[in-house]
């Protein structure tokens, strides 16, 4: 089983983009399961999501307390929610920012981790540049499947399908697929420092 | 049928559109409201002919299906928590009267504290008011219980709430298998009410019955309960054949044979339950688990049967009576009244409180080792509790006692479980 737990703020389809995930993951004939673990349901409160994905059927139905992956929507939850809590030191890390680890004051944490593992990709950005409005969901979906390996990007983007139409559906997937490409540019970047 | 990610309201939505409901009638709450919204969209693409009713509150809800099922129309609503409560009186004439009303229960605690997370608090409450009470462990039962729901209310003419866990189920994307519209027009019959009000055939119903016979009546809706225990496993029986799924029924056993410690609970902690059951065994623990699909009719006789041979029984449950303790354990013991088998309650996941393999091991392994309290609480900070009842000791005026627990506790937004 591969457990993934989302955090962002509310407003920012934290919520979607678990449910997409678990819709890409069951295109590719997986199980999965997708919830919320509600707050105080107002725009820009913390949201958490899960996602569980396997090859068999999924009962389990406890939050995702120690997550394989930890995609962070908002990097201004890092100082207020412990974003990272259960998440292995073999786990993903993905974070919604422009900056380096370093500058968000999490290079300790980093550095623990598989380099390999942990990116920090500009999700915001690419979505005022595709879509025109700052909406990292469907963006930072791209950037998990190529960071994970564990779904096709083309999966991604049907799932983004379902609940988007149209142009809309479309901006997202170009947006995820530019974050797809930049956390690939990153990796190759870093198996090269790793190597050398 | 088709294979589909979504979400379990959703499904529950197009399983009751499949039923070819003619009024649904519906006023909105958390975690019901996706259900009642998805139906709302429905009937207003014209892909569901059905009369939905926007009305004022749950009690103008129930109202209205007590109106339109006495009428002959196929009937369904949606509610939770203090819906549910606000409806009482009109949910009592339902079943009363025995119209079939079909009724989603999304599981919620009940206020004051004011908590929108999940417990069975709501549905127990009224455990009592003649409706049939089944309970779904997965969205995919949740989906199935709904469709035998209305064959069941229809041949029996009682109202049927299907109670699956708010938010846990209500919110959650998992794979469901949604039958075809002809699979359940060939499983259910249209409506042929056991009593209508046709003004050609003019009848009415409600009279007012005195002394004189109101034992009667009330044990001939007790004897509609004792039918249903045969109906259920039918109609599930009649589900598996059309649909090739085992689903509903009156109780569910998993790895019960041989077991010396059985647990029992209800809805979808079930799948925790069994995953954490499945790893004890691996290292040799004699456990099994009983689900309770069926709680009103409660199958006393098939519960007693299913737990032959064990020592000791857990009771799981999401609620509890104060002043008293656990309500699924009261009738759990009913059950094996006189066999001596040892039953222990464990309240947990209140008000929507993570309920974790974890903590389900260590009080799965204490039970075993005859180290768990008759009744106990999973997970409990006995320290909050204890400074709360200090507070109160020493203050007067030790204030609201919600306020003051939050207090004490501090803020809780950053923590995950």
């Amino acid at each position: 089983m591969f457990q993934t737990r989302i955090h962002g703020r509310g407003g920012q389809g934290v919520v979607t983009a678990a449910e997409m995930l678990s819709i890409a993951a069951f295109l590719e004939n997986r199980h999965a399961q997708a919830f919320p673990n509600f707050g105080s349901e107002r725009t820009g409160a913390p949201v958490v999501a899960f996602c569980r994905m396997d090859d068999k059927e999924i009962r389990l139905r406890e939050p995702v307390m120690a997550p394989d992956a930890v995609l962070i929507q908002d990097p201004t939850l890092l100082q207020q929610v412990d974003v990272f809590q259960g998440l292995r030191q073999d786990g993903f890390m993905l974070i919604n920012s422009a900056r380096s680890f370093e500058a968000l004051g999490i290079g300790d944490i980093a550095r623990n981790m598989n380099p390999l593992r942990c990116v920090c990709v500009p999700a915001t950005e690419l979505a005022l540049r595709f879509l025109g409005r700052p909406m990292p969901n469907a963006v930072l979906l791209g950037a998990f499947a190529r960071l994970s390996g564990r779904l096709a990007v083309d999966s991604v983007a049907a799932a983004v399908r379902t609940k988007f139409s149209g142009v809309v559906a479309e901006k997202n997937i170009t947006a995820a697929r530019a974050a797809f490409d930049e956390v690939d540019r990153q990796l190759t970047q870093q198996a090269g420092v790793t190597h050398s | 049928m088709t294979l589909k990610q979504i979400e379990g309201s959703q499904g529950v939505a197009e399983a009751v559109a499949l039923c070819r409901p003619e009024v649904i009638c519906a006023y909105p709450i958390s975690p019901q409201t996706h259900i009642v919204e998805g139906l709302g969209e429905m009937v207003k693409a014209g892909q569901l002919r059905a009369e939905f009713l926007n009305v004022e509150s749950e009690f103008a809800a129930m109202s209205v299906a007590i109106g339109s099922s006495a009428a002959g129309a196929r009937t369904y609503t949606a509610t939770a928590s203090q819906g549910l409560l606000f409806m009482a009186e009109a949910v009592f004439n339902a079943s009363g009267l025995g119209l079939p009303i079909v009724m989603t229960i999304a599981n919620r605690a009940i206020g004051a504290p004011i908590n929108i997370w999940n417990d069975h608090s709501d549905s127990m409450s009224l455990r009592d008011c003649g409706w049939i009470q089944l309970f779904a462990e997965t969205n995919q039962e949740a989906i199935d219980l709904h469709i035998q729901a209305f064959k069941l209310a229809e041949e029996l003419s009682v109202p049927v709430m299907v109670c699956m866990d708010g938010f846990i189920l209500t919110h959650a994307y998992e794979r469901v298998d949604v039958p075809s519209q002809e699979q359940v027009d060939a499983f259910l019959p249209s409506f042929e009410p056991r009593q209508v009000l046709d003004p050609a055939r003019p009848v009415s119903i409600g009279a007012m019955v005195g002394p004189e016979a109101y034992t009667e009546v009330r044990v001939l809706a007790h004897a509609k309960q004792i039918q249903a225990l045969t109906l259920i496993p039918e109609i599930a029986a009649e589900f598996k054949a059309h649909f090739g799924r085992d689903s509903g029924g009156l109780i569910q056993p998993y790895c019960c044979d041989g077991a010396h410690t059985v647990v029992i609970a209800l809805g979808s902690v079930l799948g925790t339950i069994k995953d954490v059951v499945d790893e004890l065994r691996a290292q040799g623990c004699a456990l099994g688990v009983l689900g309770i699909t069926s709680f009103r009719p409660f199958p006393l006789m098939e519960i007693r049967q299913a737990l032959l041979g064990c020592q000791r029984v857990l009771v799981l449950e999401k609620s509890f009576a104060v002043g008293v303790g656990g309500i699924v354990a009261t009738n759990v013991r009913m059950a094996l009244d006189g066999t001596g088998q040892k039953v222990l309650t464990v309240v947990a996941g209140l008000g929507g409180r993570a309920i974790t393999k974890s903590s389900l091991a260590a009080t799965l392994v204490a039970a075993m080792n005859d180290q768990l309290e008759p009744f106990s609480f999973m997970d409990l900070q006995h320290e909050v509790v204890d400074r709360a009842l200090g507070r109160e000791r020493q203050i007067r005026r030790s204030g609201p006692v919600a306020e003051s627990v939050l207090r004490d506790i501090g803020v809780v937004a950053s923590k995950i479980s």
